[in-house]
């Protein structure tokens, strides 16, 4: 049995009520970190665990840390990136609904570490009832004296609050998303400067994704070189896998990094193979926004050597024959999708997800929604498909935030691995599926 | 469906959720409460903003109405147009179109008899497409103001629509209620 740092307990009836988190040895990070630790030491066992960051990006959190401004005078902002939207990705609706307090926990050490007083936690609107249930836990740790004024009487204090986004999956993009919070349009902001010098009002500010925080209590718990002592290479510790699609079990798995994909898909005690008895035809592996990889790149790479749930072995052979570990949300599908279409609904997604602030991205991904469309319904031509690569290529690296790239690249790879399968849609004038 | 009523002002208790709310962002940083505020609003107004309701948020945060507009315009849970009483949104996106979601929807258009955007002469059911609501291990999946409804099949949305017709069911509640 793997590691478990995040779904260890959380069959345990009532684990989003304090008392039972507490007894399960719930908020002893926090006491160790205030009484023992400074924050410097905290941000270095961040640092030395290589943890990295499980939004997307992958980004190692300790370094991020390291570059908030602690020199400016301004107050510094933690807030935590529960947008949640990337389909394909339903990992942190887990642990906010049932496992709460390991949220607040993390957010209370990463404040800490920061030096923040007041922290956020921003939360797509449409898990209002899940905003609801972290609202009732951050009350009870207020209540137990984990939160507010002069925490445990070590004299640090820290504010904690929700804040319901409504709807966008733009400002899980972590400028967009302070924009957000700040009440505004989910329009990202140009980088440099980074949240860490400019961030929430102009203040140094750390957005960290739900599953990096709920880590936190482990690591200060066990030590750095504990958790760097799970997964391979420089792929360290948990992830969580939410996997759906055409697989018999369907669910939210937490693997040690560097499982093999092929162990991932087929063994009881994950995906339980696909269903049906049906053929692995494909899978997007991190998220909507990876590219996609037919079964035989997903399960062994170009050199023929078994596929890892790691961020290296995903995404070796780069593009023309990789993918990337991503958000961990894992989309299977077997013989009977039609690439087309499934790839369609992604294009309609980015569509109506571009913030319109760009035009590559705000132009490119309806050209690409209509191209989709019109192949998919019978009536494309040849051409069509150059012309897609062509837009796609133009609309990546062409915008101020990923989205345009998140946008392209299942396009891109779609066209990659599957062409035929676009050519006989324009041949047979019709879907074949 | 209701348009236009006259909006009055949030009931004592409404109030001071919203000061409450408000008192989380840093004291010239009220505009922050705007998301919140505009949830509260449209649960409070049936369901849609109206301008009305769009200017009386405006008054509450002290900022323009046209920072209101821009942003209610923004987000995609914000009605602009009155809408039913129960709004059943049908997530379409990749994870659950591969478990059957236009099934899903093409079911409740025969059983309604509306398009996506419309809403039913009564004004008890309004259907929406929604992109991706982050449950995709339980496709198809729709969601019904706080509520999700997972795993659904044509048999499941039968059950909850009559009883959705017996309660009269109503969507939008206050969600920090
Ligand atoms: C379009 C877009 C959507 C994103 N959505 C999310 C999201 O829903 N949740 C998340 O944690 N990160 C999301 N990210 C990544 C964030 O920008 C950021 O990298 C992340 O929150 C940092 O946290 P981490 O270092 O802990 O991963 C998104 C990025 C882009 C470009």
């Amino acid at each position: 049995m793997a590691t478990q740092i995040l779904l260890k307990n959380i069959d345990v009836p009532g684990l989003a009520g304090f008392q039972v988190y507490r007894n399960l040895g719930g908020y002893t990070a926090v006491e160790k970190a205030l009484k023992t630790l400074t924050p410097d030491e905290v941000t270095d066992e961040v640092k030395k665990s290589g943890l990295k960051g499980r939004g997307g990006a992958g980004f190692p959190t300790g370094m991020k840390w390291g570059f908030i401004d602690k020199q400016s005078g301004k107050d510094r902002y933690l807030v935590c990136n529960y947008d949640e939207s990337e389909p394909g990705t339903f990992k942190d609706r887990h642990i906010g609904t049932l496992n709460p307090h390991q949220l607040i926990e993390g957010m209370i050490l990463g404040s800490y570490a920061l030096g923040a007083k007041t922290a956020y936690i921003y939360i797509r609107g449409e898990l209002f009832y899940v905003l609801n249930i972290i609202e009732k836990a951050i009350q009870e740790a207020y209540n137990n004296g984990y939160l507010g004024q002069n925490i445990l009487g070590s004299g640090y204090s820290l504010d904690l609050y929700c804040h319901p986004g409504a709807g966008a999956y733009i400002c899980g993009e972590e400028t967009a998303l302070l924009e957000s919070l700040e009440g505004k349009r989910g329009n990202p902001r140009i980088k440099p400067p980074f949240p860490a010098i400019v961030g929430l009002y102009g203040c140094p500010t750390v957005v960290n994704n739900v599953e990096t925080i709920a880590t936190l209590p482990w690591i200060i718990n066990n030590g750095s070189d504990a958790y760097a002592a799970i997964g391979v290479g420089n792929s360290k510790g948990t992830k969580l896998i939410s996997a759906c699609g055409h697989i018999n079990k369907p669910g939210i798995y937490e693997i040690e990094l560097g499982l093999p994909v092929e162990e991932f898909i087929f063994s009881d005690e994950y995906c339980g193979g696909i269903r049906d008895g049906n053929k692995l035809k494909a899978v997007v592996a991190g998220g909507s926004s990876v590219p996609i990889l037919p079964a035989e790149l997903i399960l062994k790479t170009a050199a023929g050597q078994p596929r890892l749930m790691s961020y290296e072995s995903l995404s070796e052979g780069g593009f023309q024959t990789g993918t990337m570990l991503g958000s961990g949300g894992f989309i299977v599908m077997d013989h009977t999708t039609c690439i087309v279409k499934n790839l369609l609904t992604f294009a309609r997604f980015y569509r109506h997800e571009s913030c319109g602030q760009c035009s590559p991205c705000r132009e490119g991904t309806s050209w690409m929604e209509k191209i989709l469309t019109r192949i998919e319904n019978g009536q494309g031509t040849t051409k069509d498909i150059d012309l897609l690569v062509d837009i796609s290529k133009h609309v990546e690296g062409n915008t101020i935030c990923p989205l345009g790239d998140a946008a392209a690249w299942p396009v891109a790879s779609a066209i990659r691995h599957f062409r035929e399968e676009f050519e006989e849609h324009i041949k047979l004038q019709k879907c074949p599926f | 469906m209701q348009d236009n009523i006259k909006i009055s002002e949030f009931s004592r208790e409404t109030l001071d959720l919203v000061n409450r709310i408000i008192n989380r962002y840093p004291k010239g940083r009220e505009k922050s409460a705007l998301l919140p505020l505009l949830h509260i609003a449209q649960s409070e107004n049936n369901g849609w903003l109206s301008p009305e309701m769009m200017d009386y948020v405006a008054s509450l945060l002290k900022i323009e109405s046209i920072e209101v507009y821009e942003v209610a315009s923004f987000y995609s849970m914000f009605n602009l147009k009155p809408v039913g009483n129960c709004v059943i949104e049908v997530c379409q996106t990749g994870p659950c179109w591969l478990r059957g979601a236009e099934n899903i929807l093409a079911h409740f258009e025969a059983k309604l008899g509306i398009k996506p955007g419309e809403t039913t002469q009564d004004g008890k059911f309004t259907l929406k497409t929604v992109e991706c609501l982050a449950a995709c291990g339980n496709g198809p999946v729709i969601q019904v103001g706080k509520e999700y409804h997972e795993n659904l099949t044509t048999n499941k949305a039968d059950e909850l629509l009559e009883k959705w017709k017996r309660e009269n069911k109503i969507s939008h509640t206050n969600p920090y209620l």
